[in-house]
């Protein structure tokens, strides 16, 4: 055991335990990579919630999370999790695209498909569809 | 006061009778399999052989020290009857570690762009696979940055220099 494994074991038990699918740790260069996907966004947020008693505002970088949600898929309901405003609908996967319309904060949309990990096409009630940044989108 | 006088020596002939019956049983092979077996049974892909009160031992371990392991263990177990070793565990070398996707500086820098277009008091570079991120950001939104630069595969995450309002 590495004094790395040894400090996360607390996540590393938890990630364990709490039927992540695809669970890969590996460490390189003094960074360890947990990365796999939660059944739920709930186990997803826990595993954050232990990550970041364990290295406070997440500062020490020696760890990279990456977990997936599997419910996150074409036809589920997605929240709307933005920070203070309405969240970007664009033409396209990127920043530099077009914005086409919003999604108001806390609002209820459905997610059409995924472009990549990042950028999912979703659609409003009132029908305005494109992609829409997938950290700022919760899985129902 | 007889039975007191007594005592010592039905004890020791009691003692007499255990040890005489422990010498007179010799362990059979499916009896010295079964202690040799339940001794290594933390090895998985170990199997024991024994004929005549000669264990052979085969199958693959990952490393020589549990090899060396197995063989320390069933030699302390001379006295239940074992004649002699002979060791064919092989030492397998370990699956090679997980290669990790990471992200190629370019995509990645084009990444970090949009997962920090909402946060106007950082900025990010990307060298090496690595994302190093300074400037201030509000505490709330710090698990925010953290996950958004996670999710694109970086070598590593330094956040070391942010200053957390």
């Amino acid at each position: 055991m590495s004094a790395l494994t040894d400090k996360y074991k607390e996540l590393l038990d938890a990630a364990n335990a709490s039927g992540i699918t695809d669970l890969q740790t590996a460490e390189t260069d003094g960074v360890l990579h947990i990365s796999g996907t939660a059944p739920n966004a709930d186990v997803k947020n826990k595993l954050w919630d232990t990550y970041g008693k364990i290295d406070p505002n997440f500062l020490t970088g020696d760890v990279v999370l990456d977990i997936d949600v599997s419910t996150a898929v074409a036809g589920a309901k997605v929240k709307v999790t933005t920070h203070e405003t309405a969240l970007n609908i664009r033409k396209g996967p990127g920043t530099d695209q077009p914005i086409v319309g919003k999604a108001a904060k806390d609002s209820i949309i459905t997610l059409v498909g995924k472009a990549n990990d990042q950028w999912w096409l979703v659609r409003t009630e009132d029908g305005a569809e494109g992609y829409s940044y997938a950290q700022y989108l919760t899985p129902q | 006061m007889i039975a007191k006088k007594l005592m010592p020596a039905l004890f020791i002939s009691g003692l007499g009778i255990f040890s005489l019956s422990a010498c007179k049983h010799k362990p059979t092979d499916a009896e010295i399999q079964t202690t040799v077996q339940t001794a290594i049974a933390n090895y998985t892909g170990i199997s024991a052989e024994v004929k005549d009160g000669i264990v052979t031992l085969s199958g693959s371990v990952s490393s020589a020290d549990d090899k060396a392991n197995i063989e320390t263990a069933v030699n302390g177990l001379k006295d239940k009857g074992i004649k002699s070793l002979t060791d064919n565990i092989s030492v397998a070398p370990p699956p090679p570690a997980p290669t990790l996707a990471l992200s190629p500086d370019d995509s990645l820098t084009a990444a970090v762009k949009d997962a920090t277009k909402d946060f106007p008091g950082i900025s990010a570079t990307v060298s090496g696979g690595v994302i190093t991120v300074t400037g201030e950001v509000e505490k709330s939104r710090i698990l925010t940055l953290k996950q958004a630069l996670d999710a694109l595969h970086p070598k590593k995450t330094n956040l070391s220099a942010v200053k957390v309002k």
